[in-house]
C-alpha cells in the first residue's frame, strides 16, 4: 500500500519567488500540499531567468535552479498588473489554507491582496510574507538577494582567512537558512488554526531567521566584548582540526580531532609515525601551539592517499572525517545519499529531466515524495482555472484572450 | 495571548546535533524538558563561556541554543531511569535524540519500544548520516558535515584549501529541519492519530545548502569552484564584495531583469556625486552578463571600488537606503549588535539569570505576528533544575525516593 503523503488536503498559494520562500513551498509539496505558485511571463520568478541551465540553452522552463527548488506545484502565470487579476487572486485566497509571499513590504497591499484584504475574504487564512529584513523598520525597504545579505548578518566576516579579505559563501547563504523558518512557522500556525479556528499573519525575515546561527558569537560580543573572526579551519578546541590535501588535483579530507582519544586513532592509522610521539604533539594544548607544524606533517600523510581512503580508514578508527565533496561526488559517489535516495531524477516535459533534492529527512509512516518535476511557466493554468477553482472552459478562454493569464 | 505550541510536552534527550530543534519548538512555547546524564551535559563543556569563566553552567553556546526548556537529570541506562523515561513518554507528545545509533533499542527505549506504550508519540532522530544506510555509524563535526555536505568545497579563497563558516552551523540546520519535520509529524497525527520516527540526516541538511554545486554538475558535468570573493558563472568573473574605507560592502554590478534596476539606482547616487563616469550610458536592466568583456566588468567595478573606497560601510549602507540600491555592510558580530533595524524591530531579547545577578540580551523570536503571540524566551536550564517539579510534583516522587535515586546514580 502506498503511504499517504502527510500534508494532503492542505492548499498553498506560493507567490514567493528565487530561493527561500519556493524551498518551503517544495517541502510542503512534496509532503502532499496542494501548491499554486503565481508568476507571469512578463515577470517570472527570478531564478527561472538564472543560469545553469539545462543543456546549457537558456529559456524559462530550463534553470536547473529553478528545477529543483519548485518540484510539485502547480503554475499559473497571472499577470498581476492587470486590472482584473486580483479576481483571480482573490478567488485563490478563499480556497487556500496559507498564502506564501516574498515580496518587498507593501507589494501585496497594493494588488489588494495585503493580509487585511485576504482575512475578509477568508477569515482564518495564514499568510506569511518573507523579507529581506521584515515589514517594519527603516531598512526594510532596501532591495537584495541572500548573495549579499549574507554580510549583513556576519556570515561573510566569519568565513576566509583572518589574514585575507573575507571570502563568505559563494551562494545566498541565508536563502538556505530561512525557508526551514518558514516550514516551521506554517506548520506551528496551521496548528495553531486548528485547536482555535483562527489565523494568523506571520512577518519573517532572512535577516532574523539567519541571525539564529549566530547565537554564540552574538552572545560572546555581548558578554565577553569579544569579536570573534574568520579563522579559516582552526577550531578554538580541536587539533588537528583542517581540510588536508589529498592525492588527485583539487582533492580534500576534512579532519577533526576533539579528543585525546581521536588523536591515537589518528596516529595508529597515519602508521605511528615517530613525530606523532614527540611531546610537542602529546597533548591537546601542545598540539594546538604547534598547530601549523601539525598539520603540515597530517598533510603529508594524506597526500599519499585519495580522500576517500582517508575517510575510511579514519571513520572506521572512530575519527570524524570526511571527502571534501563537489557537485560530482554528491550526485555520483556519495554511496549514503544514494542510499537515502536525496537526489530524485524527474521527467520534465521541455528538459527530459531534471535533479532535485528531498527534505532531509525521512518520516516512517507519511514519507514525502516529489509528485511531479518543476511546472513550465503557465503548464496548469488551465488546470488551476477548471479544475480548482470551477470555472467554465468558455470562462477560462476568455482570460487567455484578454491577457489576463499571460 | 498564549503560546503558539502551548498544548504539547517534548522530552529532549539531544546532545550538541540536536539542541535547537528543542529550542525552537520551545521558544514556540512547548513545555520543553531536557534530559541530561546525572552531572550534566558534557556538551555544556562547549565555549564561549559566560566572561570567560569555564564553568559547565556558564557556557555560551549551552546558552543560546538551549533556551525556554526545562532541565533534569536522568540517567535512562539504569533500570530506575528506564522506567522513569518510559512514564514521561506515556505522556508525552515528543520526544527528540541524536544518541549514536542503536544505543537507544539497546535500552528498549527506540520509537519502535515507545509507541507501544505511546502509539501517538513522535520520535525525531538527529544524526550524522541518517538511521540507514553505509556511512550510518560515521561521526561527524561541523567541519566534517560542512566538507561532506559539499558546502566546503565551494567556499574559500583559490589558493588555499576550502574552508568551513567559522561558526558552527551544520547542525543548526539539522536542528531546523528537525523541528519542521517533527511538526509535519504532527500535523498527520491530529488527522490520524498515528505518531512516527522521523530520521534526520545532518549530511543531507547540509547537501540543502550547497546550491549551483548540484545543477552545475547535473546540467553540465561541472564542478562549481570556490573562488574566494570572486565568482565565475555566465563566462565571465565579477566581484560579490568590494573595500570600503573602513572595511567592506556586499554589492556587485547586477544587470537584467529586476536587478538592473538595482544597479541603475546605484549609478544614479554615484552620478550625483560626478563619480559615475560612463556607467551612466549604461541600460541596466537590458544588459545581461552573458557575453559581456572581462575588461569591461573589470572598468565597471573600478569605478565602483572608487566610489566605495571614499566611504565607509555605515555611509554607503544609508546611501544605499536612501536610494534603494543593494548593498549590505559586512558585520562583525559588533556591527550587529548595534544595528538600528534589530533595535526598531525589536529583535533582541532580555533573559534574566538570576545565579549570575544580569539579564543577558539574546537574538529574539523567529517571527513577528498578528495576533502577536506570546514568545517570551527563558534561559537555559542549570543541570537538574527542575528535578523537583518533575519527579516530586508531577511524577509523585518523594524527596527520600530523590535521595535514593541521586545516590543510585540515577538523577
Amino acid at each position: 500500500m502506498k503511504a499517504k503523503r502527510p500534508l494532503e488536503g492542505l492548499k498553498i498559494i506560493d507567490f514567493t519567488w528565487l530561493i527561500s520562500g519556493p524551498i518551503a513551498c517544495k517541502f510542503l509539496a512534496d509532503y502532499g500540499a496542494e501548491v499554486v505558485k503565481i508568476e507571469s511571463s512578463s515577470v517570472p520568478d527570478n531564478i527561472r531567468i538564472t543560469t545553469p541551465f539545462n543543456a546549457n540553452i537558456a529559456g524559462v522552463n530550463r534553470s536547473a535552479t529553478f528545477a529543483n527548488y519548485n518540484s510539485s506545484k502547480y503554475s499559473l502565470s497571472l499577470n498581476l498588473k492587470h486590472p482584473k487579476a486580483s479576481n483571480i487572486a482573490k478567488k485563490l485566497v478563499a480556497w487556500a489554507d496559507v498564502i506564501v509571499e516574498s515580496f518587498r513590504p507593501g507589494t501585496m497591499k497594493r494588488w489588494g491582496l495585503g493580509y487585511e484584504e485576504l482575512r475578509k475574504i477568508k477569515p482564518d487564512i495564514i499568510m506569511l510574507s518573507m523579507t529581506m529584513q521584515g515589514q517594519t523598520g527603516v531598512f526594510s525597504h532596501l532591495p537584495g538577494v541572500g548573495t549579499q545579505l549574507q554580510a549583513l548578518v556576519g556570515v561573510t566576516h566569519l568565513t576566509g582567512w583572518p589574514d585575507r579579505e573575507p571570502a563568505g559563501t559563494p551562494i545566498p547563504y541565508p536563502d538556505f537558512i530561512s525557508p526551514w523558518y518558514i516550514l516551521v512557522a506554517i506548520m506551528a500556525a496551521l496548528d495553531y488554526r486548528r485547536r482555535t479556528g483562527h489565523g494568523l499573519y506571520i512577518d519573517i525575515s532572512q535577516l532574523e531567521t539567519s541571525l539564529q546561527f549566530m547565537g554564540p558569537p552574538l552572545l560572546d560580543c555581548m558578554v565577553n566584548g569579544r569579536v570573534q573572526t574568520r579563522l579559516g579551519n582552526q577550531h578554538p578546541y580541536a587539533a588537528p582540526h583542517g581540510v588536508y590535501r589529498c592525492r588527485g588535483d583539487n582533492r580534500w579530507c576534512a579532519i577533526a580531532v576533539f579528543t585525546d582519544e581521536e588523536w591515537r586513532s589518528l596516529c595508529e592509522v597515519m602508521g605511528s609515525p615517530s613525530w606523532a610521539k614527540e611531546p610537542r604533539f602529546a597533548t591537546f594544548l601542545t598540539r594546538k601551539e604547534n598547530e601549523p607544524e601539525l598539520n603540515m606533517l597530517v598533510e603529508k600523510w594524506t597526500s599519499t592517499h585519495t580522500a576517500e581512503e582517508v575517510t575510511s580508514l579514519l571513520q572506521a578508527a572512530g575519527v570524524p572525517a570526511g571527502v571534501v565533496q563537489n557537485g560530482q561526488d554528491l550526485l555520483d559517489h556519495d554511496s549514503q545519499l544514494q542510499h537515502r535516495r536525496h537526489f530524485r531524477i524527474l521527467d520534465h516535459p521541455e528538459t527530459g529531466q531534471h535533479v532535485t533534492e528531498v527534505a532531509p529527512y525521512r518520516l516512517s509512516r507519511s514519507p514525502g515524495e516529489p509528485k511531479w518535476a518543476a511546472p513550465c511557466l503557465g503548464e496548469h493554468n488551465n488546470y488551476v482555472c477548471t479544475q480548482i477553482l470551477g470555472m467554465s472552459d468558455a470562462e477560462f478562454i476568455e482570460l487567455v484572450a484578454e491577457g489576463i493569464l499571460e | 495571548m498564549s503560546s503558539i505550541l502551548e498544548p504539547y510536552r517534548v522530552l529532549d534527550l539531544t546532545d550538541v546535533k540536536g539542541f535547537l530543534c528543542g529550542k525552537v519548538l520551545g521558544d514556540l512555547g512547548a513545555d520543553v524538558i531536557k534530559i541530561e546524564r546525572p552531572g550534566g551535559d558534557p556538551d555544556r563543556n562547549i565555549g564561549p563561556f559566560y566572561h570567560d569563566a569555564p564553568d559547565a553552567e556558564k557556557s555560551l553556546y549551552w546558552f543560546a541554543y538551549n533556551t525556554s526548556k526545562r532541565g533534569i537529570t536522568l540517567n535512562i541506562g539504569t533500570a530506575d531511569g528506564k522506567e522513569i523515561f518510559k512514564q514521561l513518554a506515556k505522556k508525552a507528545d515528543f520526544v527528540l535524540e541524536s544518541f549514536p545509533l542503536g544505543y537507544l533499542k539497546s535500552l528498549g527505549l527506540d520509537y519502535v519500544a515507545l509507541s507501544e506504550l505511546n502509539p501517538s508519540i513522535i520520535v525525531t532522530s538527529i544524526t550524522p548520516f541518517g538511521q540507514t544506510g553505509p556511512y550510518k555509524d560515521y561521526k561527524t563535526s561541523d567541519l566534517v558535515a560542512s566538507a561532506m555536505g559539499g558546502l566546503v568545497y565551494i567556499c574559500g579563497d583559490v589558493d588555499r584549501p576550502p574552508v568551513r563558516i567559522s561558526a558552527e552551523q551544520a547542525y543548526l540546520h539539522a536542528g531546523v529541519h528537525a523541528a519542521g519535520a517533527t511538526l509535519i509529524a504532527h500535523y498527520y497525527r491530529e488527522l490520524t492519530g498515528a505518531g512516527q520516527h522521523v530520521d534526520v540526516s545532518i549530511e543531507e541538511a547540509m547537501v540543502w545548502t550547497t546550491m549551483y554545486a548540484i545543477p552545475y554538475w547535473h546540467t553540465a558535468q561541472r564542478l562549481f569552484p570556490r573562488s574566494g570573493n570572486l565568482q565565475t558563472r555566465y563566462g565571465s568573473t565579477y566581484r560579490l564584495m568590494f573595500p570600503c574605507k573602513d572595511g567592506y560592502v556586499a554589492v556587485r554590478a547586477y544587470t537584467g531583469l529586476t536587478f538592473g534596476a538595482w544597479q541603475a539606482r546605484l549609478v544614479k547616487a554615484m552620478e550625483s556625486e560626478g563619480m559615475a563616469e560612463d556607467l551612466t550610458s549604461i541600460d541596466w536592466e537590458a544588459l545581461s552578463f552573458e557575453g559581456q568583456r572581462q575588461e569591461e566588468i573589470d572598468h565597471w567595478e573600478e569605478v565602483m571600488r572608487q566610489y566605495f573606497m571614499k566611504y565607509t560601510k555605515a555611509e554607503l549602507y544609508e546611501k544605499a537606503r536612501q536610494y534603494e540600491f543593494s548593498l549590505f555592510p559586512s558585520n562583525t558580530p559588533k556591527n550587529i549588535v548595534k544595528y538600528q533595524q534589530l533595535a526598531e524591530r525589536g529583535f533582541w531579547v532580555e533573559i534574566e539569570h538570576p545565579e549570575l545577578k544580569e539579564a543577558l540580551r539574546y537574538p529574539g523570536a523567529i517571527f513577528k505576528s498578528e495576533p502577536a503571540f506570546d514568545q517570551t524566551m527563558f534561559r537555559a536550564p542549570l543541570i537538574g533544575e527542575h528535578n523537583e517539579e518533575i519527579y516530586v510534583q508531577e511524577l509523585g516522587f518523594s524527596k527520600s525516593d530523590l535521595v535514593r535515586l541521586k545516590q543510585a546514580n540515577v538523577i
